[in-house]
This record gives structure tokens, C-alpha cells and sequence, in this order.
């Protein structure tokens, strides 16, 4: 048998930061508001896109009421619903998903999982967020001037985007759309700088990059992601900006409308186009390695496992990562393109298709054999393997030119892209808001509220997107206010639509029953016990619970091993922390006791 | 322990321990902020590189029409030549402790750039007094349009060496602005390096 018990190892002296280093706040504004804290930061920047997340749910359940009951509610026109989806796609994609992910976990979790003290720029952390905030308001300011907010799509395609028969295209709000993505893009940059250098630079002692647990591995790869595709969407903004307002032609043709021959020529709708995917494809992986990341350890922690194949987890998420940058095309196969051109983007886009199909063996082999607890974040977790799959395999579909032709504006694409980056990090949020929410607030979230918010989400999610793929294939569009009477589309289409619509309400009513549960909880919740999931990384191995100022005592924790260092033979527990020295692991005695 | 060797670890493998308990905490040998600015300028780049990527796109279409570029760009160049030129000498003369040659730089390299940026409004008005106007030609939109951008990031330096020269003047020591000028210093080559290629892009198309 192999003698599994540990050589005896010297002490390392800890690491300590003199006081004058950190941050204090002194009053309540600097405390709670204005805070250089990244808990705080983090807990403000997940309100404030929970906040507008409710506002784009509102929206899809608009949105969803012209399509299920069409000619019911007067006051959803032609334009208010093209106004919806726009609003609904920019607020999910950008202001909630990678804000929530980046600025909420990645601020909360970075500092106390590499073991530092906090971000490594404090005050430019905290006006990260103030910007981020701004952007919102920005973008919120446009429901309320003349002509209401852009209607151009969430891609903002010119030259539509600008025009005048566009719903918000020749008022303020294209304008304030695009300020109000100039200004994230800023705010986010300040924010991605503190990510990446307090991840490369503040880790304490004994924590090596591939120490690291996989949720930082996530956001760390996504942030350098972020902050090298912005800029493609920035360009675009500012450019699109100069061609609304002062009428240059970057990106605008010559064109005629309503009869009359605009100033514009010689632009570039294509090029546009192009900008915006360059940005538009990584910004899917932006959401979904945080999610990737988060979701590993959710499900080596919960199925008392190590992660199976650690070192190809990781160079699959940086794998990922480069090969979002060589598929964006795929975005726009029917834009004309040549066709050597749409053969290499669909090589690419199926190359992707192998480090993340090894990252799904690997989770895959996580639960093999593992002492699986069914807990609320491990339903999402498994939730989310499923959901994933789902979305990835229609992604093959439209993934190649021949298929995605047909296909493409219809449905199906509304269908795939939801299941994929939309309800799958979803399910990771909420995952990793149940798993981490005693360490936030000491408290633990009422269980039969969970389970009920994880089934009625679920299979909701299933019973809202699942027809919808049928839709596509029979041909319905998106992006169409109503069918009215398409003689190729069958009436049945109309009856799916309506159940859809049901489901998605339902759906949404049930994310009421989550926020209730936090808002009750956070006051009346079960206290917690300071490391319920019996966790082994730095974030469970603080002082107090919540983590005080500084995160951790005096002196920072020192890292002995990895993050997944659960059912080890020969010890006591069937956990051993990050933090614990060897010589202090309880083993269990030569009699088996 | 270096970067590229911290990713090749193996930390289910207790034979690795001992090197793995012996990391200090940082990857790469230099301090946060000046990685943080490396990254700052890596950024810039890329908003700059997709720029160009976008004026070459755009020049091959049917309207695109050269621009002359007024005289007065080649002494902006020169200008902003010496900016850098002069914060290098400011950067040598705080590693050698010497305060007044601290100051001279850093006041040169910086009226220097606020004479640079003057340079860059002059070379827009007299396009303006030529008869060039930028809605009408893209080749034009992009020369303001990058010439803007890059403005805005000189501006954005010049905080930053506001900030220390008050700190000078305020009589912190040399050794405390050190690392201040030797940023302003990289950040000013950078933004040079960056002129360059957009000036040398403007000329050759």
C-alpha cells in the first residue's frame, strides 16, 4: 500500500502587511459608499446589476406578452417591442451578466481567494464602479427622452442603427446607448486592471498560479479577454458616435430614405460588423469562464472530489480564451462573405469545440465516483452541465456556414444563444450566490425556498427554450413584433408562443421567490457555521465570517497545497484547506482510528 | 518563481511541494503599478491597432480621398520627440538624485506636450481653412478622429505629471517621485512610439 502520509515541512514564515498599506474607512460614507473595499464594491456592483437585470427581465416578460397574445396589449407597437429586445439583449449581456460576474464575484472573490488583503488599487477599484454606475444611469436616462431608447438590436447594425425609421436611431438614443457602452468599457478597464495585476501580483505565499482554484482561473482569463475585445466595441462607439452626430462615414453608405439622399457615402456597414463580433464572440466567453471557473469548484467542493484534470482545466479555459479571438465571423456568415472565408471561421469556431468538450468530460468525471451532496448550488451546478450541453450542440449546428444559413434570424439562434450564454451562467450565478452567501452574510439561505427557485427555474427554462428551436426550424424570425398571417408558418406556431410566454412568466415570478429569500435571509436567515461546505480554499479560512477589513488576521494565510484536496486517504477529514500545514493534518492513526 | 515556470506545475504532486511553498507571491518581477500601466498601454494599443485595422479597411472603398498633411505635423513630431527625450532625461536625473535636473526635465517634457497638443489644434484649423472638411472625406475623419484620440491620452499623462510636479514642488524628496517619472517617462515613449505609427500611416497613405 502506498504511504500516503506527508513528509514533515519546514515553516514558511508569513507574509505581513503593515497597517499604513491598507485601506480605512473612516465614516459612513467612505464605509458603505464611497468604499475602496472590494466586498463592498463587489456587493455594489452585484446590486446595481440585479437592479437592472430585473429591468431586462421586465422587458423579456414585455416582449414575450406581444408574442404569446399578439393584437392583446396596445401599448406594445412596432417599435416600443423593437425597443424591448434591444434594451433586453444590452442590459443581459453586458450591464448584468459581466458586471455581476467581473465587477460582483471577481471583486469579492479574488482578494480572498489568492489570499491577499484586497485589490491591488484600491480607489481605482472603487471608481470602477462609480463609472460602471454612471454607464447604467446613462443607459436608463434613455428610456426617458424623446423617442425612447434605440431599437437597433443589441449589435446596433448601421446603417439602421442611426436612421430615422429605426425607434430611437435619430434622437438621443443611439446617442446615449453608445455613451453610455463608451463609459462601461472605462469603468470595467479600471476594474480588469485590479483584477489582473492583484491576480498575477498579490498572491500570498505558497500560491502559485496553478494552486489557484479554478473560479479565478476563470475570471482571470475572461478579464484579459475583456480588456483586449472592449476596445473593438469602443472604437465602433466612438466611430458610430461621429457618424450620427457629426455626420462622417465610417460606417454609413450612400442612402436614400424615405426618398430623400442622406449626406452620407462610401461607409462601411460590413466593417461594422466586424468591429462589433472581434468584441461580440469573446464577450461570450467573458460570461462564460467566470461561469466555467465557478462551476468546477462548486462541483469538486460539493461532490467531495478533487477536480479531475486540474492542469488541462486550466489550459482549456486559456485555450478557450485565444480561440474566442479567431471565430467572430461566424456571426456573419450571411453578410456575404466569401466562402473561404466562412470555411475558416467554421474550422475555428468547431475547433473551440474540443477544449470545452474536455472541460465537460472533466466535470463530468468529477461526479464520477464522488460522495455527491444534492445541495442547492450542486443542482445548479449539474443544471448547468446539462443546459451547456444543450446550448453547445445547436451552437454545431449553427457553427457551420451550411447550416446556419437557413437557420440564421430565426428562432432557433434566439433558442441556442439563451440556453448557452444566458440561462447556463445563470444557473452558475445562482449556484454561486447559495454557495457563498453564509460567507457574505453568515447566514445560509432558506433551503425549501431553494429548491423551489431551482426546479421552477429549470425545467422553466427547459419548457421556454426547448420549443423555441422548433420555432426556428418551421421558420419563425426573430426580432418580428407579430406573424400577422405567414402563410409558411403553421397556426400551431402561434399556440407554442403562447405556452412559451406562460412558461416565461412563471420562470420570472420564480426569481422573485430567490430575491425574497436573500432580502429575508440576510436578516433572518439560519446563522452559518463558519465553513458549512466544509471548503478548502483561502475565501472559508478567514478570521470572522463574513471576512473582516483586510480579509484575513494580522498575518496572511500560508498556501500548502491546491484547492481540491478532498477524501485524501490517510486523514481524519475528508477535506484538508489550503492553509493547513502539513505537520497539522489530522491522519488517521496506523489502527485505523 | 517565474511565470512560465508556475504554469507548467503540477500541484497534486507532493514531490512539487517544497517548490511550490517556497513562491513568494508574484509572478512577475515588478511592482503592481508598473505592470498595471504595461497593461494600460496594451490596451491603448489595441484600441489603436483596430483603428488602423478600420482605416485600412475603409481605405479600399471607392470615395476615399488622400489628404495633405500640413507642414506643421513634422514639427509636432519633432515636439513630441523631444517630450519624450526630455522626461528620459528627468528619469536620469531622479536615479542619480538630482533635483533640479528632475524638474527641468519633467517641465520641458511637459510644456513640450501641451506645445504638441497646441500643434495638433493648429494642424486641424489649417485643414479646416483649406477647405477641408471631415464629414465630406473619411481619409480626414480618421486623421481628426485618431488625432483626437490620442490628444485625450496625452491629456491623461499630463494629470499624472501635474501630480508630481506639484509633489516636487511641494518639496517631497527625488527618491519618492522615482518611480512617478519613470512611468510618465515609459507612458510618454509609448504615446511617441504610438504617434509615430499613425503619423508614418497618414503619410504613406
Amino acid at each position: 500500500m502506498v504511504d500516503t502520509t506527508p513528509e514533515k515541512v519546514e515553516n514558511v514564515s508569513p507574509a505581513e502587511v503593515p497597517e499604513a498599506d491598507l485601506y480605512h474607512a473612516h465614516s459612513f460614507w467612505t464605509k458603505y459608499v464611497f468604499c475602496q473595499d472590494a466586498k463592498v464594491i463587489a456587493i455594489q456592483y452585484s446590486g446595481t446589476a440585479v437592479v437592472i437585470g430585473m429591468v431586462g427581465l421586465v422587458l423579456s416578460w414585455l416582449m414575450r406578452l406581444q408574442l404569446g397574445f399578439p393584437e392583446t396589449f396596445s401599448f406594445i407597437s412596432p417599435d416600443s417591442y423593437l425597443q424591448f429586445v434591444t434594451m433586453h439583449g444590452m442590459i443581459m449581456v453586458i450591464y448584468l451578466l459581466t458586471a455581476l460576474f467581473l465587477g460582483g464575484f471577481g471583486n469579492y472573490l479574488i482578494p480572498l481567494m489568492v489570499g491577499a488583503r484586497d485589490m491591488v488599487f484600491p480607489y481605482v477599484n472603487m471608481l470602477s464602479y462609480w463609472v460602471y454606475l454612471l454607464a447604467v444611469l446613462i443607459l436608463v436616462a434613455s428610456f426617458f427622452v424623446p423617442g425612447g431608447p434605440t431599437g437597433a438590436g443589441w449589435t446596433l447594425y448601421p446603417p439602421q442603427a442611426i436612421l430615422s425609421g429605426t425607434p430611437g436611431g435619430s434622437g438621443l438614443g443611439i446617442i446615449l446607448m453608445l455613451v453610455s457602452l463608451a463609459f462601461f468599457i472605462i469603468g470595467f478597464t479600471m476594474g480588469g486592471l485590479n483584477y489582473v495585476v492583484t491576480i498575477l501580483q498579490a498572491r500570498t505565499r505558497g500560491m502559485t498560479l496553478m494552486r489557484m482554484p479554478l473560479t479565478i482561473w476563470g475570471i482571470f482569463t475572461a478579464t484579459v479577454l475583456a480588456l483586449l475585445a472592449f476596445p473593438a466595441l469602443f472604437v465602433s462607439a466612438i466611430m458610430m458616435t461621429l457618424d450620427s452626430v457629426l455626420g462622417t462615414s465610417f460606417f454609413m453608405p450612400a442612402i436614400v430614405e424615405f426618398g430623400e439622399q442622406l449626406s452620407y457615402g462610401g461607409g462601411s456597414p460590413i466593417l461594422f460588423q466586424h468591429l462589433f463580433w472581434f468584441f461580440g464572440h469573446p464577450e461570450v466567453y467573458i460570461v462564460a469562464l467566470p461561469a466555467f471557473g465557478i462551476v468546477s469548484d462548486l462541483l469538486s467542493i460539493h461532490a467531495r472530489r478533487h477536480i479531475f484534470g486540474y492542469r488541462m482545466m486550466v489550459w482549456a479555459i486559456v485555450a478557450i480564451g485565444a480561440l474566442s479571438f479567431v471565430v467572430w465571423a461566424h456571426h456573419m456568415y450571411v453578410s456575404g462573405m466569401n466562402p473561404w472565408f466562412g470555411f475558416f471561421f467554421a474550422t475555428t469556431t468547431l475547433i473551440i469545440a474540443v477544449p470545452t468538450a474536455i472541460k465537460v468530460y472533466n466535470w463530468t468525471l468529477t461526479l464520477w465516483r464522488g460522495d455527491i451532496h444534492l445541495t442547492i448550488p450542486m443542482l445548479f451546478a449539474i443544471a448547468f452541465i446539462i443546459t451547456f450541453v444543450n446550448g453547445g450542440i445547436t451552437g454545431l449546428f449553427l457553427g457551420n456556414v451550411i447550416v446556419d444559413v437557413p437557420l440564421s434570424d430565426t428562432m432557433f439562434v434566439v433558442a441556442h444563444f439563451h440556453m448557452v450564454m444566458g440561462i447556463a451562467p445563470i444557473l452558475v450565478v445562482f449556484g454561486a450566490i447559495y454557495h457563498w452567501f453564509p460567507l457574505m452574510t453568515g447566514r445560509m439561505l432558506n433551503d425549501a425556498m431553494g429548491r423551489f427557485h431551482f426546479w421552477v427555474t429549470f425545467i422553466g427554462a427547459y419548457l421556454i427554450y426547448f420549443p423555441m428551436h422548433y420555432l426556428g426550424f418551421v421558420g419563425v424570425p426573430r426580432r418580428y413584433w407579430s406573424m400577422e398571417d405567414t402563410s409558411f408558418i403553421p397556426d400551431s406556431a402561434a399556440d407554442l408562443n403562447a405556452f412559451i410566454t406562460v412558461a416565461a412568466l412563471i420562470v420570472g415570478f420564480a426569481q422573485l421567490v430567490f430575491i425574497y429569500n436573500i432580502l429575508v435571509s440576510v436578516f433572518k436567515g439560519k446563522p452559518s457555521e463558519r465553513n458549512p461546505w466544509k471548503a478548502t480554499s483561502l475565501e472559508w479560512q478567514t478570521e470572522t465570517v463574513p471576512p473582516g477589513h483586510g480579509n484575513f488576521s494580522k498575518e496572511l494565510p500560508v498556501v500548502y497545497r491546491w484547492a481540491y484536496s478532498f477524501s485524501v486517504p490517510g486523514t481524519v477529514d475528508d477535506y484538508v484547506p489550503q492553509n493547513v500545514h502539513p505537520n497539522d493534518v489530522k491522519l488517521v492513526s496506523p489502527e485505523g482510528k | 518563481m517565474e511565470f512560465f515556470r508556475e504554469i507548467r506545475g503540477k500541484p497534486w504532486l507532493e514531490s512539487e511541494d517544497a517548490i511550490n511553498n517556497a513562491q513568494l507571491g508574484g509572478s512577475i518581477a515588478m511592482p503592481p503599478v508598473r505592470l498595471a500601466l504595461r497593461i494600460f498601454v496594451a490596451v491603448v494599443g489595441v484600441v489603436f491597432s483596430l483603428s488602423v485595422v478600420a482605416y485600412s479597411d475603409r481605405m479600399l472603398l471607392a470615395d476615399w480621398k488622400p489628404v495633405p498633411e500640413p507642414t506643421i505635423m513634422w514639427l509636432n513630431l519633432i515636439v513630441l520627440i523631444a517630450s519624450s527625450v526630455a522626461m528620459q532625461w528627468a528619469v536620469v536625473g531622479a536615479r542619480r538624485d538630482r533635483s533640479s535636473q528632475l524638474e527641468a526635465g519633467l517641465l520641458i517634457g511637459g510644456a513640450c506636450s501641451l506645445a504638441f497638443l497646441a500643434g495638433q489644434l493648429l494642424v486641424v484649423r489649417q485643414l479646416d481653412a483649406l477647405g477641408y472638411f471631415a464629414p465630406t472625406n473619411p481619409a480626414l475623419s480618421f486623421l481628426y478622429m485618431l488625432t483626437a484620440m490620442h490628444a485625450i491620452h496625452i491629456l491623461g499623462g499630463l494629470f499624472v505629471w501635474a501630480r508630481t510636479v506639484f509633489r516636487l514642488w511641494r518639496g517631497v524628496e527625488v527618491e519618492k517621485v522615482l518611480m512617478t517619472t519613470e512611468l510618465c517617462a515609459f507612458y510618454w515613449h509609448f504615446l511617441l512610439a504610438l504617434w509615430l505609427v499613425l503619423f508614418v500611416w497618414f503619410v504613406i497613405t
